[in-house]
Order: structure tokens, then sequence, then C-alpha cells
């Protein structure tokens, strides 16, 4: 049997699964190790499916199906977008595991088996082909969830897991009936085959309320946002990093899958909602993450922001605003996870997230100082880091629809400048005010190790990004095709033969016509 | 008589016989009460094959009438049936252990779950309204009687009692509806009312359906009929309780089912929008009743209330697929209710007590981590959480519903459904998060372990695996109703 015909996503669904089910009777010390050889095989197996990924290739590939479960079909495929999302979950798996090796010592088997369930969904949320089998996928990651957050969180954790649970359930059910009356619309279930079923546009509108309901809770934007804080304040570090990390990317994921391409023409019809809501959260959120008291609430808060630059790249219907979100939606997977990680770090040796109980880190923990800047940087969007390539990308697709929401977008940048930098100087930079915070040790090798391949990964596409474009950037483009009839005209046209500019003018835009180069 | 008559009904003249035969056993062998219960299961299995075979094999693709047209046996009949006998069955398996530690058992208990699956399997044949009456009743006596069972109780006393005044009003409604069927139709022979009813509808007949209806609510539970249910399953005996919540409701709602697919399939938009207003009542009222609540054995009897709900929505549609989508939610609801009752029998503390309210149960997962996970496995299928196979009722019931254009129902009753998750989460909560209360030390019954866990399993995502085979028998089994609907 060819290697190529193995059902490699099968495969990489079972890993985990397997590892999950032997972790629940395991001891603790086993668990840890099986765990984190379980996702260091999905790792393998995910950088095998990188580069296998023919680019350029047929749009699906990985092709798998099967009836197993009557009409939800097992189909299992991947275009280079999904390739992207699960590398940064099989990516950050390890990590998560050994972040919590010492900082979770209670029912560390049912902790293990949680995570690596969650892998299984979170691979199966952006692997599956079938519209009710994505459902299932998406609302299960739920149930993991609620568990790690109420079972090895922090003092509040009761609330933060209800509010969780309960606000994301009822974003979906309504997506749950949207679901079965596109099935039943169009008569399959199969998403690739729907991404070209044409719905009426009257039902079109009532369809992208349904998931945007859903999308919205789960990226979240502003204002049903409130339940992020809570659930990261309250979740174990490695729980924050996946939440921020990969969770937050299915609503993205979900408005680039199902709404913008399934339904156009809502998608259209309600962009004045999503940049709206989008440059509120921009400036809103930055604004209350400057006066964060907590290091977790404010880098939550700083998430909000980064995921309203993702709607409003992805609703600019063009080919740099939906690579630019999608990097971000990368970048902020990478550099929140790796966030959330230093925040962990500092928290297991003082017990304390409150950011004036530290300072003057740089002078005791050099080394811990250099890589929180590092993500500091990350997150502000500082050239050579990955988050400057995917904001600039989105803002300046943003600035051919609308100029308006590139400057309130921008403002959003700055004040996110602002805060990052007023975080860092508070914790790494002054005076060592606390004795206990001063004695903290440096980074050990542990940490060190779960650092390190994040900051290389951001550095990476920070200065290469090609590498990560290349995959998606033809289902970019079928994307926005699919969208072109009902791309929206803000203020931001662009005058192609316009005189005045003309003259300025150097080289054609690869998605501009050429006859506006003058030399 | 002919020779078809018995042949069709010999499920009913299987468990009839044998119930007798047991009875005169009793009389003699009172203290083997429990030998005696296990052996009422080989003819509930022998009753249970013959209903499989009507189920599975081509030839009775249409069914068959026996005694005039008063009794058939068709798919829908037997596929309910084979619920009925597979939840007595349980019951008869974990019941015994449970009565002989409260000193309740008696010789007749495995005699009165035999009458009463009689009872049913007539109500869920019945295709003429004295059947239906003969049937239920049947079935109601041999109720009373269990649930105050073990009668030095008081609560189980008042729990009989309370079933029997209501149960008796709710027969009386039932019986008054059925007099003023006959009255406006003049047949008590479903198909015959179903002609007499077509055209213009009276005034009269309209009443007719409407107290039908009310009283057949008040059997399976349905808000705003439900009063009497949680008083009773938290008075009678836990077993007795998982058998009520499961077997007759399963009798109960396919009896609806088949008065409104046959009887009064001509008048569907006389009993639709009642269905669809019991239907939300339901769900929100079982939503909301069971928040407050400390009993877990109330709390279940609250979530069987808003289970009722879901499963009208598939009778709300009124077709085929909607029968279809019920009978699988019905399936699954079964085996929740009855893996929920289990996990709640297993609660015993170190001097042997049975123990059901929510403060007992606090941090079970840390020293009973095999009971809390079946619980928490039932309690997410409860609500409706994919992965859980208890998804799988809800997304039939709610295709069928969109699929019949009840939109609005679909959405009001999908959200509500997040005010049920809402108490779900609640005992996980106690069962995970909280402080080990350290009070229960679990049931050394293995019997209950095994069939609690293999419950749990069927519901758990597992449970998918069986999705296509449980389709294609709803499927069979609704082919018999909304024929010319």
């Amino acid at each position: 049997m060819n290697i190529s015909d193995l059902p490699i996503l099968s495969i990489m669904l079972a890993v985990p699964m397997i590892a999950a089910i032997i972790c629940l009777f395991a001891r603790a010390h086993s668990a840890r190790i099986l765990a984190l050889g379980a996702t260091f095989v999905n790792l393998v197996l995910g950088i095998w499916l990188w580069q296998h990924y023919e680019i350029g290739g047929a749009q699906w590939q990985f092709v798998e199906s099967a009836e197993l479960f009557g009409p939800i079909g097992w189909k299992l495929g991947i275009d280079g977008i999904s390739l992207m999302l699960i590398m940064l979950s099989v990516f950050l798996m390890p990590i998560c595991i050994g972040a919590s090796w010492y900082a979770i010592k209670e029912r560390v088997s049912e902790y293990m088996a949680a995570f690596l369930l969650m892998e299984v969904l979170m691979i199966g949320v952006f692997a599956a082909q079938d519209l009710m089998l994505f459902y299932i996928f998406f609302e299960a990651g739920l149930i993991p969830m609620y568990l790690i957050i109420g079972i090895w969180g922090g003092t509040n954790r009761i609330y933060a897991s209800y509010k969780f649970f309960l606000y994301t359930l009822l974003g979906s059910v309504v997506m749950l009936i949207a679901m079965i009356w596109m099935i039943q619309q169009a008569g399959t279930a199969d998403i690739p085959t729907l991404l070209n079923y044409d719905f009426m546009p009257a039902a079109q509108t009532w369809l992208w309320l349904a998931f945007f309901a859903s999308f919205a809770v789960k990226m979240p934007m502003w204002p049903v946002h409130t339940w992020l804080p809570d659930a990261h304040v309250q979740a174990p570090t490695a729980g924050s990093v996946i939440l921020a990390g990969v969770l937050l990317k299915m609503g993205g994921y979900g408005f680039l899958r199902f709404s913008m391409p399934m339904f156009p023409d809502a998608s259209a019809q309600f962009i004045w909602l999503i940049y709206g809501l989008s440059m509120v959260a921009v400036i809103y959120t930055s604004l209350v993450a400057l006066v964060q008291q907590d290091m977790k609430k404010l880098i939550a808060y700083s998430s909000v922001a980064h995921m309203a630059i993702v709607t409003v790249g992805l609703f600019t219907f063009n080919q740099q605003g939906l690579e630019g979100a999608i990097i971000v939606m990368l970048s902020h997977g990478l550099v929140s996870g790796a966030l959330f990680l230093c925040v962990g770090v500092i928290y297991d040796r003082l017990h304390t997230r409150e950011i004036d109980r530290y300072g003057g880190l740089s002078i005791n923990m050099p080394k811990y100082a250099i890589l929180f800047l590092l993500f500091t940087m990350a997150s502000i969007g500082l050239p050579g880091t990955s988050g400057f390539v995917g904001e600039f990308l989105a803002l300046a697709g943003v600035y051919k629809v609308s100029t308006w929401a590139t400057l309130i977008c921008t403002t959003g940048i700055i004040l996110g400048a602002a805060y990052m930098l007023y975080l860092y100087r508070r914790i790494a930079f002054g005076e060592q005010k606390n004795m206990d915070a001063a004695a903290m040790e440096d980074l050990n090798g542990r940490e060190f190790w779960l650092l390190t391949p994040i900051a290389a990964a951001v550095m990476w596409m920070g200065v290469y990004p090609e590498s990560f474009i290349a995959p998606i950037r033809d289902d970019v483009s079928k994307i926005v095709e699919r969208v072109a009839p009902s791309t929206p005209q803000l203020d931001g046209k662009f005058l192609a033969d316009d005189p005045g500019t003309a003259q300025y003018r150097v080289g054609a835009n690869t998605n501009e016509s050429s006859e506006g180069s003058a030399h | 008589m002919s020779e078809n008559d018995l042949f069709y009904t010999r499920p009913e003249l299987i468990l009839s016989f044998s119930s007798l035969f047991l009875l005169l056993i009793a009389a003699w062998f009172k203290e083997y009460g429990r030998l005696i219960s296990y052996v009422a299961i080989v003819p509930l299995l022998g009753a249970g094959f013959y209903a499989f075979t009507i189920l599975t094999n081509e030839a009775f693709e249409f069914g068959g009438d026996a005694f005039f047209g008063q009794y058939r046996a068709d798919g829908f009949s037997s596929l309910s049936k084979l619920l009925i006998y597979g939840a007595a069955a349980i019951t008869l398996l974990i019941a015994p252990r449970y009565l002989e530690k409260k000193s309740a058992m008696k010789a007749e208990f495995p005699v009165l779950i035999l009458l009463a699956c009689v009872g049913m399997g007539l109500m869920v044949s019945a295709v003429d309204l004295l059947t239906l009456y003969i049937g239920l009743e049947l079935n109601s006596l041999a109720a009373y009687v269990l649930a105050s069972f073990a009668r030095d109780d008081e609560k189980s006393s008042e729990a009989g009692l309370k079933y029997f005044i209501l149960g008796g009003l709710a027969s009386g409604i039932l019986l008054f509806g059925i007099s003023l069927v006959y009255g406006f139709t003049g047949s008590t022979s479903f198909l015959a009312i179903n002609e007499a009813l077509s055209g213009e509808l009276s005034m009269g007949a309209t009443f007719a359906i409407v107290f039908v209806l009310a009283g057949m609510a008040f059997k399976i539970s349905a808000a705003p009929f439900h009063m009497w249910t949680p008083d009773v399953y938290e008075g009678a005996p836990t077993p007795v309780t998982a058998f009520f919540a499961s077997a007759p409701k399963v009798a109960a709602t396919a009896l609806l089912v088949r008065i409104a697919g046959e009887a009064f399939t001509s008048q569907i938009g006389a009993w639709q929008q009642i269905v669809i207003v019991v239907a939300i009542m339901s769900i929100v009222v079982g939503a909301l009743g069971a928040i407050g609540q400390k009993s877990l054995k109330r709390l279940l009897a609250y979530s069987s209330i808003n289970n009722i709900g879901f499963i009208l929505i598939g009778l709300a549609a009124a077709t085929q697929a909607g029968v279809a989508g019920l009978l699988l939610y019905l399936i699954i609801y079964v085996v929740m209710t009855l893996g929920g009752f289990i996990c709640l029998m297993q609660l015993e503390d170190k001097d042997g007590n049975m123990r059901s309210t929510m403060d007992d149960v606090a941090g079970l997962s840390k020293h009973k981590p095999l009971l809390a996970a079946a619980f928490m496995v039932i309690m997410f299928s409860l609500a409706g959480i994919p992965p859980m196979f208890g998804f799988a009722g809800k997304l039939q019931v709610f295709q069928a519903a969109v699929a019949a254009d009840l939109l609005p129902l679909a959405v009001i009753g999908i959200a509500a459904s997040v005010i049920g998750a809402f108490y779900y989460l609640k005992v996980i909560k106690i069962m995970y998060f909280d402080d080990p209360a350290n009070v229960i030390v679990g049931s050394d019954s293995k019997s209950l372990i095994w069939i609690g866990g293999i419950l749990a399993l069927f519901i758990s995502p597992l449970g998918w695996l069986a999705f296509p085979t449980m389709l294609e028998w709803t499927e069979v089994a609704a082919a018999f109703l909304f024929v010319n609907g």
C-alpha cells in the first residue's frame, strides 16, 4: 500500500483519541509522558501532511470518506487554510502538555485526557467536510474545555466555566437549525458542494445571521466577548494557550469557510455590521486592556482587539485582506499562546497575576525578559515578526474598501503598542520593588524549550511569510472569486485610470490591471 | 377468531400466560421474589423476539390486524414493544436487590411488571378506542400498585395515591374525549374515525380531539399536565421510578402518535397547534423546574418532562420523518433515563443507605471516577450536546420540524434547550468541580455497574455506530403512520 493512500487525517484524529482513553487509566507520570508522546506523533504527522500538501494542486487534498454514521458522513479533507490551522493546533499541543508538566498536580491523567480530546476535536473541526460532522466537532469542544476550566481553573472557575459553556452553546444552537435547513434545501451536507450552492438571497440573510451568532461568540466579537476574559483568567495556563491559540480561530475559520463563500450576498449586506462591531472592538477593548491590573485579562482583551482586525480583514473580500486576516489568525495563535505561557512562567513562581506584584524582572530573569520582549513586539506588530505581516496585509486590504475603517483599526494598533509596552515596562523594567519577585529564578530548561520554538516560528513567519501564504493563496483566491460579485465598494474605491495618481505608479499590482504603470 | 388473531398477538399471549403462571408460583413461593423476577425476563425476551421478527421481516411490511381490526401488529407497535420490554427487563434485573434492601420485595412484583407490559403492548397496538382504553387501564392499575410498592414508606404510599387520583382523573378526561369522538363519528375504530372526521370539523369534534389529547398529555406528563410527575417519581422506589420514566412513557407516547397519525390524520390542523404549545411548554417548564431541585430524582423527573417536549416536536411535524425522529429520540431517551436512574441507585453510603441529593454527589469524580463519568455522559447526553448520542435524537426531531416548515418551533425549542443545559451542567459541576463530600461508597451490585456502564456507552459517542441501524428501524416503523397525511 502506498504511504500516501493512508487515511492520514483519520490517523491524526485516532492517535490522540486512543492516547486519551489510555491516559484515563494511567498513573500521573505515565499520563504526562503518553500525552507528550501522542502530541509529538501528531506534530510529526502534521509536518508530513504539510510536506505532502501539494501547493497549487487540487483544492481538497487528503480526502477521505466513509459511511460510518448513516447520513452523517465521515468525510475529511483539507485545503490550505485548514492545513495551516491544523499545523497551528498540532504545534501548540506539545507545548501545552509541556506547560502543564509540573503546574498540574491533581488528577493529571484526566487533565491529559481532556487535552488530547481537545486536540482531536480541533483537528476535526478544521478537517471536517460534512456539515453535521463539523457541527459535532465544533460543539463537542465545549465539553473538554468546560472541564479544563472548571476542574483545574482558578478561584472563580465555576462562574467562568458556566459562562463559557452557555454563551457558546446559545450562539451555536441557532446555527444548528440553519445547518439543518441548508442540508434540506441543498440536499447534501457535503461542504465542498455547499460552497458552490447558491442559496436564495432572502434565505441567505437569515442563514448568515444564524452562523454569525455562533461565530461572533466564538471569535469573539464585541459585544459578545465578555466570556473570554473570564475564561482566560480562570483557565489553567495551557487552557488559556489553547483557547487563545486555536479555539478563537474556529470563529474566523467559520466566517471564512461558511459565512463568506456560502452566503456571499448576505456577507456583503452585513458588511456594515462587521465593520462597525470590529471598529468598536479595536478601540474599546484596547482601552480596556490599557487599564487592566491582571496580566491574563490584559492579554485576553488584546485578543479581542486582534480578532477584530481579523474580521475586518476577512470582510474586505480581496486577496490581501483575506491573506492578512489568516496570517493574523496564525500569528495571534502563536503570539498570544506564547504570552500566556510567559504569564504562566511567572505565575508558577509567585502565584499571582497582578502586574504590580512584579517589576524589574529583566534584572533577575534576563532570558525571560528577552523572550517576553520578542512576543510583546510580535503582538504589537513590529516588522520582522509575524504580527507585522498579518496586520499590514489585512489593513492594506481594508484600505481598498474603507479608509475610515483603516484609520480606526490602525489607531487600535497604536493603542496595542501602548498597552503592550506599558505591560512590559511594569513587569520587566523599573526597580525591583518586590523582594519575592526579585528573587525569582530565570527560565529553566523546560520553560526555555517551550518558548523558543514559538519564538522561532514567529520570526520565521515575520521574515519569510511566503511559506505560510503559499498554501493558502489559491484557496483565498477561490473565496475572493466566489464573493467577487458582492464585493463592497465603500469610500476606498481604487481608480485605475485616475490621472492624478498615475504618475506615482511604478508597477502593476497583482490584482489590478496593468494599465496604471507609467514609466 | 382466526389463526391470524393468535399469530399477531403472540407477544401479549406469552406475557399474559406467563404472568398468570408466575402469579400462581408467587402465591406458593413468596420468598423467591428475586428468582421469579429473573425468570420473568424470559417471557419478555420471547415476546420481544416476536416483536423483532415483525419489525425486521419484510413480509410484514403492512403489518396485520387481529380481532376484527381492534389490534394491529406492525413495525411501529413492534419497535415500541421492543423498547417497552427492554425497559421492563432491565427493571426486573435491577429492582429485586433494591426492594429487598427496603424489605419491600414481594413475589408479585415481576407479575405486576409483566401485566403492565401486556397493557402497554395493547396500547401501542391499539387501532380501536376500546382496545386503547383497556390497555391503558391495565397498565395504569399495575402502575398504581407499583408506585406504592414500598408500602411502609410514607412517600411511596403518597406517590401511589397521587398517581392513582391524578391517573384516574386523566383516564376520566380521556374517556370523556373518547365518548365524544364516538358520538361525533359513530365508530371506535381509528380508520373509521379518520374517515368520518375528514372535511369540515364540527365544534364538538374539536372538543373531542382536545379532550383525548389532554388525557394523553397527562399520561406522558407533558406540561401543563405534568404536576404529578416530580412527586410520584420522588416517592416511588427508584427502580419503579426508572420503569415509570421509561416503559409507560414509550407506550403513552406511541399511543398518542398512533391516535394523531391514524385517527386524526385528516385533521392535522386541529391538533398540531396543541402539540406545538404543549411541546414548548414542556421544554420550558421542565428546564426551569429542574433548576432549583436538590433531589436528583426530582431533577430527573423534570428532565423527563423536558425531554417529552423535544419528543413532541417530532409529532408536531406531523410527518413520517417526524415520527421516525420521535422514535429515535424515544430509544435514546429510554437508554438515558434508565442509565440515569441506575447511576442514582449506585449512590450508597457506607451504611448501605440510598442517597439521592445533590450534596451527596459532591466531588463524586474523585472517589468514584467511573460512576461519575457515566453520570457525566448521561447528563451531557440529556442536554443534547454533541458528540454524545443524545444529540442524535434532537437532531432528528429538529430535522423533521425544519422539513415541515416549523422553523419558529425549531428555533424556540433549541434555544430553550440551552436553559436545560444549565441544570445538567450543574450536576456535572457538583460532581467534578466541588470538594468531595465523601459520603458515597458506591454499590457492590455487579449488575447495576454493568448495566449502567453499557447504557452509558450506548449514549456515549460510540452510539453513533448504531445510528444507521436505528434510522433504518425507525423509518420502517414510521412508515405505518400519516399514510394519507
